[in-house]
Parts: structure tokens; C-alpha cells; sequence
């Protein structure tokens, strides 16, 4: 299990690349977040996070996935900071022998990170800076687990 | 205790952090302690259904006993991912 929780930019290509080596590799299934431009509107994207506790929640993220689906390894890359549009945000990799479990533990990992690790996003326009609301939609999808 | 703000608690509070003395039993003991105390906090605090509270780095609640926490930490609803 990987978890890097980090302020720098990184190489999706690249991290997924050295991330699927290994003999008896059967299925690779990954996710990147981009800074989503708001129909141009978008300056930047500032990510702030509680630096004691943020590593520490998604490796908890981490071992559920591991105890529920059959899975050789796991890396969480999320960042925090000012972003600019386009910029890579956090990515998720699952390795397993087969997609069945890659693809689901993925997407647990997705829907958890996404409102149970410590980051909050903060969106600036030419209008000024807001906070991004979390949805009820995103609540709502941790039960299906 | 050391207690911590973010995000928009952060910004209406003033302060990331703050050692605050106290004697509440519970977290809601808490919020009530502070909501009284300046109207930053009262702002803050207005709606704690819009809140989320970690005891010691880890998800709580507002009825949790604050008895032997060192760090408690208020922020929204997260927006990971």
C-alpha cells in the first residue's frame, strides 16, 4: 500500500506505469481527479487538509478496501495547496488478479476519500472564492457499501 | 485542549487554532461554551448539522465525551476525491 498525501504536481502516466510492474499482474484499475475549469470561470483551486489526521484516515480507507476485495496493492495519491486548472488533484490505483476486484475497490476508495479524508476545496473566480458545498449525493453513496 | 478550525470554521473563527480551557463534558458542551462567547463563534457554530467534529484525529460526534481529548477539530462536511 502506497498513501502520499503531498503538495507537488505528479505524473499520472508515469505512476501508473511503475505501479503495474510485478509478475502475475492481472487487472489494473485507476482514477485521476483534475481541476475542473468552470466554463473558463475557474482561477484556481486551493485544497486545504488536516495534515495530522489525513494520512492517517486514508490508510484506515485503505485497510477496508484491502479486508473486503482480493487486492495485491493500493496507491492514494492526494494533494493539497493552490491548483491551477487541469492540474492532477489526487489519483487512485488498485491492482488485482482480476477487474471484478479492481474496479469495486477503486470505486469504494473513490466514494470514501471523497468525503470521509480530511481535504476541502476552495474554488476562485473572477467573482471571488467559495467553498465547494459537499453533496448529499456523496453521503449517499457510501451506503451502497 | 487544542482546538482546531477549517475551511469556512476556520475563516469565521479568525484562528486555525487554539488552546481553549475548559471544563464540558461533551462536544455539543463544548460548542454551547463557545457559541457564547463571541459572535464569531455563534456565526460559526449557528448550524452544527452543517458540521463535522474529529476527537484525537478521528470522526466523533456532538454527543461524544470530551473526557481524556486532547485535540478536538470542527470543519463542514469534507470534499475529497
Amino acid at each position: 500500500m502506497t498513501v502520499r498525501v503531498q503538495q507537488c504536481s505528479f505524473d499520472a502516466g508515469a505512476e501508473l506505469n511503475a505501479f503495474s510492474q510485478g509478475d502475475g499482474v492481472g487487472a489494473v484499475v485507476s482514477f485521476t481527479g483534475l481541476v475542473r475549469d468552470l466554463d473558463g470561470r475557474l482561477h484556481q483551486m486551493e485544497i486545504e487538509h488536516y495534515s495530522g489526521m489525513t494520512e492517517h484516515a486514508i490508510k484506515g480507507i485503505v485497510a477496508q478496501a484491502q479486508s473486503r476485495w482480493a487486492l495485491d496493492d493500493i496507491l492514494v495519491i492526494h494533494r493539497y495547496g493552490v491548483l491551477p486548472v487541469g492540474a492532477p488533484i489526487m489519483m487512485v490505483a488498485t491492482k488485482s488478479a482480476h477487474r471484478a476486484d479492481a474496479f469495486a475497490a477503486a470505486d469504494f476508495l473513490m466514494d470514501y476519500l471523497k468525503s470521509r479524508a480530511p481535504f476541502w476545496k476552495k474554488e476562485t473566480t473572477a467573482d471571488g472564492s467559495t467553498w465547494v458545498a459537499a453533496k448529499d449525493d456523496d453521503e449517499a453513496a457510501l451506503e451502497r457499501w | 485542549m487544542n482546538v482546531m478550525y477549517f475551511a469556512w470554521v476556520r475563516e469565521r473563527i479568525g484562528v486555525p487554532s487554539e488552546d481553549v480551557q475548559t471544563t464540558a463534558a461533551t462536544v455539543a458542551d463544548l460548542v454551547e461554551e463557545l457559541r457564547n462567547r463571541e459572535n464569531r463563534y455563534a456565526a460559526a457554530f449557528a448550524d452544527v448539522s452543517a458540521l463535522r467534529v474529529a476527537l484525537d484525529q478521528e470522526l466523533s460526534d456532538f454527543d461524544a465525551p470530551l473526557a481524556g481529548v486532547r485535540e478536538v477539530a470542527f470543519f463542514p462536511p469534507m470534499t475529497g476525491g
